[in-house]
């Protein structure tokens, strides 16, 4: 009876990752084999890289790595940097307005930046940063999310290190650095991990806001490449889903044991 | 004030000087152009933006943009955000919106010489039709089309009907695809003789054509007005909705356009309604005979002509301007304008084009190629008003919500029409 | 004249918060006021009108329709991704073979841009020989018109969030479950304890504020998930698959009407304000957090 159940139990789990893998087993059979195959499945059909030589040539992924690689990485730096301070300020020190500001801040967690698209356009076209990467950036750079996660972290730091270190003469900042980020390490992988995924597949707002090949993540070329006059190509399309997807889907691939540990560490939970 | 008129009259008479001496007040014009999947669209624009450039010294460079409808959203905000390009090609409906927006210039206020009005009349009268408002010229046509059948003579032949006539009328039409309807025998249809897009974007297209083939109009020249609660509209979208529901020979509900192409080379749809554009990319991939035809109507032939006109906006210096409209001289003289048309499958958009040896050889070797030019003559402008996506948004929900049977054909152009009345009535004069 | 410390925090927080606030309550302050005037229009500047625009989004029936069908969508994907992703959470978390395999699947749709796999979801939904109506034919099922019937487009919409969602979801879950003591279950077995009582005494207690966690990030989402949408329906057919995000897309974007696109987004926010008071204010007392 018991092996039954579990049994059951396991054929399920099964299922259900065969249901959820399906799309991408999909985009892989489409990507490697010639068009006509597309809709016929068939286990003789011959392999083929030219839907990803059609797809690289058909639009300049290139430049849409370059383009995303630049944002991701500098959302990520920024967030790093400006969030820490404020974790550690809300955390650990006592100033006026702190509950109040805080809370302001929390209110980002609802209302994110996604939702303010037509207030934001217009504040990007007042900056004049309409079609740059920088305004696809600047509404997550200060991230409630990040403060908030690494404000818990730091508040489980024992108050003794802090205290043992600014006995020794650390500076604030050389506390924060020293003692504080050291610990929240997986905080910062756990964190790292979501604000890249976030902002590689993000979507509507660099629509919007980007006009320009120079300027355009993948996701949006992706988009412009994929919608069409003539009819929809699904094996270009799969190579070149799979093309963009590859560096996250590698990385997690390689990585995965550690950013679930991560994410237990971080608090995450 | 003094000084824009110089300058306007020195833009205008420099249209007519050497290129050399407008190279040197602009070098850089910034085109969005709406493009197609896969195709070789973007390397021939490429191509005819370098040849500019090597005879003008001035660079274009071309934005791909998406479809029509995104390259429309992202040029208008674009302007509006105060970095949009100096001309681009959206669709051709698109004039009264745009106009409206007061983003675009005609044009007469870029200049045309005597010169400039022989080139504008030498375009086809069919794809004029929607470039003319207030007695000015707003666009010009480039990248134009008709809606046209592909059908598959390999099926036409199993069915028992003749490849080489394509049906005339709605009643033929309506035989036709009901006999190239294959189900196996549980009952399963295996082929759909007909499918017609009804989704977002392309349902006004296909209602257009539809509305013409019963020689209906569906709104007033200036685009203040529709007539979409007029019986020979409602007779339009019942041949629509009748051949799902009574011929049983198109899908249930809405179709989508990205699919029809698949559909049918697939063997999925026996008929098509498609644009010439899609042309070359049949013709490359289909694996059974077959044949392009034009349209019918209920008593005969009527189609309606589509596409893209290149646009000048104001944003742009006078200079510019000037420069852009001579981009769009450019690209329409005979030999360019024979090329795209081969290499696309769309029409060329002047009948000088056809004289020229190039694309006479390649029609009289691909007889298929120069069927929706037959048409022109039967074809009228697309639907085109004020709040130009309005209009198509509301046509389109009641167009779908017809189409899957939670409207009648007449409730459906109801509630069209009161919805435009609506949209329109800031624009209705007293 | 400033304690240190107060002028070292406020140094500290402020690159942050001026970032914030610059780029998420500035712009919701203006977009109320957008609210309050008409669309702009070639030489004709904004006027003030009141509450005429919200009048004017009563009256218009897409917007019930996009609020009814967010509705829809929320209380569909919500419970359906928060509950999967427990599930798979539990399922990678025991001894299972093949696990690091299955673990991957789940988390696979994470990976993949939204943007991309909604093309390949295009062809699982495609009518007569796509994917799903390939399966069902084996068992004797006819043609569906998966995203061109109104009555299917939406739990296709949906299907399709809940399928993106629930394994990022799982990560959270799975984390929790892995950071349990062990004892705890050991004692449950000594005792002799079921399964399904331990999960329900024990296990489910003690992920509450994972819940709550991926909770808000699932309300969040069902509001801010719209990328299908644009690629899939366009909100069709007949606005079946309008969700409120969606049609504010439309509305400034599509149509350029910036004053009923700013009333939209005045309504989502009042919307999500609300939620957040029920989730933090309501749900969070009842939930042991730090």
């Amino acid at each position: 009876m018991k092996i039954a159940t579990r049994s059951l139990e396991i054929l399920g789990a099964w299922m259900l990752a065969l249901i959820w893998v399906l799309p991408l087993l999909y985009a892989v059979w489409t990507a490697f084999h010639a068009p006509a195959y597309a809709t016929h499945f068939d286990l003789t059909a011959p392999l083929t890289l030219q839907n990803f030589v059609n797809a690289w040539e058909a639009a300049p992924f290139a430049r849409y790595f370059l383009n995303t690689t630049i944002l991701v990485s500098l959302i990520l730096v920024v967030q790093f940097v400006l969030c820490t301070p404020a974790a550690f300020a809300f955390a650990r020190m006592n100033f006026p307005g702190r509950d109040v500001v805080f809370g302001l801040v929390l209110l980002q967690l609802m209302i994110m930046p996604d939702v303010l698209l037509v207030g934001n356009y217009r504040s990007m076209a007042q900056l004049g940063l309409v079609d740059s990467i920088l305004a696809i950036a600047l509404p997550y750079l200060g991230s409630a999310f990040g403060i908030f996660l690494l404000r818990q972290i730091f508040r489980s730091v024992p108050q003794e290190l802090d205290d043992a270190a600014r006995l020794e003469g650390s500076s604030l900042l050389g506390r924060l650095w020293r003692v504080y980020v050291p610990l929240a390490r997986p905080t910062y992988i756990a964190y790292g991990l979501v604000s890249i995924s976030y902002h590689w597949n993000n979507f509507l707002w660099p629509l919007v806001i980007t006009n320009s090949v120079s300027t355009r993540p993948l996701t949006v070329g992706l988009a412009v490449f994929a919608s069409t006059d003539q009819g929809i190509d699904w094996s270009i399309i799969t190579a070149s889903t799979l093309m963009t997807s590859a560096p996250l889907l590698v990385a997690f691939l390689l990585f995965q044991r550690q950013f679930v540990q991560s994410f237990m560490r971080a608090g995450i939970r | 004030m003094m000084h824009r008129r110089t300058l306007l009259a020195a833009s205008a008479a420099s249209l007519a000087a050497p290129s050399i001496l407008r190279a040197q007040t602009v070098k850089k014009l910034s085109f969005y152009y709406p493009i197609a999947v896969g195709g070789p669209i973007p390397a021939i624009i490429d191509g005819y933006c370098k040849d500019f450039q090597a005879e003008t010294g001035i660079e274009v460079t071309p934005v791909y943009a998406g479809n029509y409808g995104e390259t429309l959203t992202k040029a208008v905000t674009a302007i509006k955000g105060g970095n949009g390009p100096q001309m681009a090609v959206l669709l051709a409906a698109e004039m009264h919106s745009l106009q409206d927006m007061d983003i675009l210039v005609s044009l007469d206020e870029i200049g045309l010489d005597a010169a400039g009005k022989a080139w504008m009349a030498g375009f086809y009268p069919a794809f004029l039709a929607n470039s003319r408002a207030e007695g000015k010229v707003w666009s010009v046509p480039f990248q134009r089309s008709t809606a046209v059948m592909y059908y598959n003579k390999a099926a036409f032949a199993e069915a028992g009907l003749d490849p080489e006539a394509f049906p005339k009328t709605w009643a033929q039409l309506q035989a036709a695809a009901t006999k190239l309807t294959k189900r196996d025998a549980s009952g399963r249809v295996t082929r759909w003789g007909i499918k017609m897009a009804g989704d977002t974007g392309n349902a006004q297209w296909t209602f257009g054509a539809l509305a013409n083939q019963v020689q209906h109009v569906l709104m007033n020249e200036a685009g203040t007005e529709t007539y979409f609660n007029h019986p020979k509209a409602i007779e339009a979208l019942s041949f629509w909705r009748g051949l799902a529901s009574e011929a049983k020979a198109a899908p249930e509900g809405v179709s989508n356009w990205p699919q029809l192409s698949p559909d049918f080379l697939e063997g999925n749809a026996a008929i098509i309604q498609h644009t010439t554009g899609n042309l070359t990319n049949v013709k490359a991939n289909a694996k059974f005979p077959f044949g392009v035809a034009g349209l019918p109507g209920k008593d005969g032939p009527r189609t309606v002509v589509g596409g893209g006109n290149l646009y000048f906006f104001k944003s742009a210096s006078p200079a510019e301007r000037a420069a852009a409209l001579q981009f769009a001289r450019f690209v329409s003289q005979p030999a360019r304008a024979a090329d795209w048309s081969i290499k696309t499958g769309y029409i060329a958009t002047r009948p000088e084009a056809y004289e020229t040896k190039a694309l006479k050889d390649y029609v009289a070797g691909f007889p298929a190629a120069d069927v929706a030019r037959g048409f022109l003559p039967v074809a009228v402008g697309e639907l085109s008003t004020f709040e130009n996506q309005r209009v198509y948004t509301a046509l389109t929900n009641n167009v779908q919500a017809c189409l899957n049977g939670t409207k009648t054909p007449a409730a459906a152009m109801a509630d069209t029409q009161a919805e435009a009345d609506r949209i329109l009535k800031p624009y209705k004069k007293a | 004249m400033l304690k240190r410390e107060t002028w070292q925090a406020w140094a500290l927080i402020l690159p942050a918060v001026i970032l914030l606030v610059a780029f998420t309550h500035w712009p919701a302050i203006t977009t109320v006021l957008d609210s309050l005037y008409t669309t702009p229009k070639g030489s004709r500047p904004p006027r003030f009108v009141g509450l005429d625009n919200y009048a004017a989004l009563w009256d218009d029936p897409v917007f019930w329709t996009a609020l009814r069908n967010n509705a829809v969508y929320a209380f569909a994907t919500i419970p359906a991704s928060v509950v999967l992703a427990l599930l798979m959470a539990l399922a990678v978390n025991t001894a299972l073979p093949g696990r690091p395999l299955v673990r991957m699947a789940y988390f696979t749709p994470t990976m993949l841009p939204m943007i991309a796999v909604a093309n390949i979801w295009l062809f699982f939904f495609t009518p007569d020989y796509g994917l799903f109506d390939r399966i069902l034919a084996v068992f004797g099922g006819g043609r569906h018109n998966w995203l061109g019937d109104a009555a299917t487009a939406l739990p296709s919409m949906i299907a399709v969030a809940v399928w993106k969602e629930a394994g990022f979801f799982m990560i959270f879950y799975l984390a929790a479950l892995q950071a349990m003591p062990p004892d705890l279950q050991e004692a449950s077995n000594l005792e002799g304890a079921s399964r399904w009582y331990f999960f329900r005494r024990v296990t489910l207690p003690l992920l509450m504020p994972t819940t709550l966690f991926v909770l808000v990030n699932a309300v969040i989402n069902a509001f801010r998930l719209v990328d299908h949408v644009v690629v899939m329906t366009h909100g069709g057919p007949n606005n079946a698959t309008t969700l409120l995000l969606y049609y504010i897309y439309e509305m400034g974007f599509r149509f350029w009407d910036t004053a009923m696109a700013a009333t939209l987004t005045v309504v989502l926010l009042a919307l999500l304000g609300t939620l957040a008071w029920l989730q933090f204010g309501v749900l969070g007392k009842r939930v042991h957090y730090r």
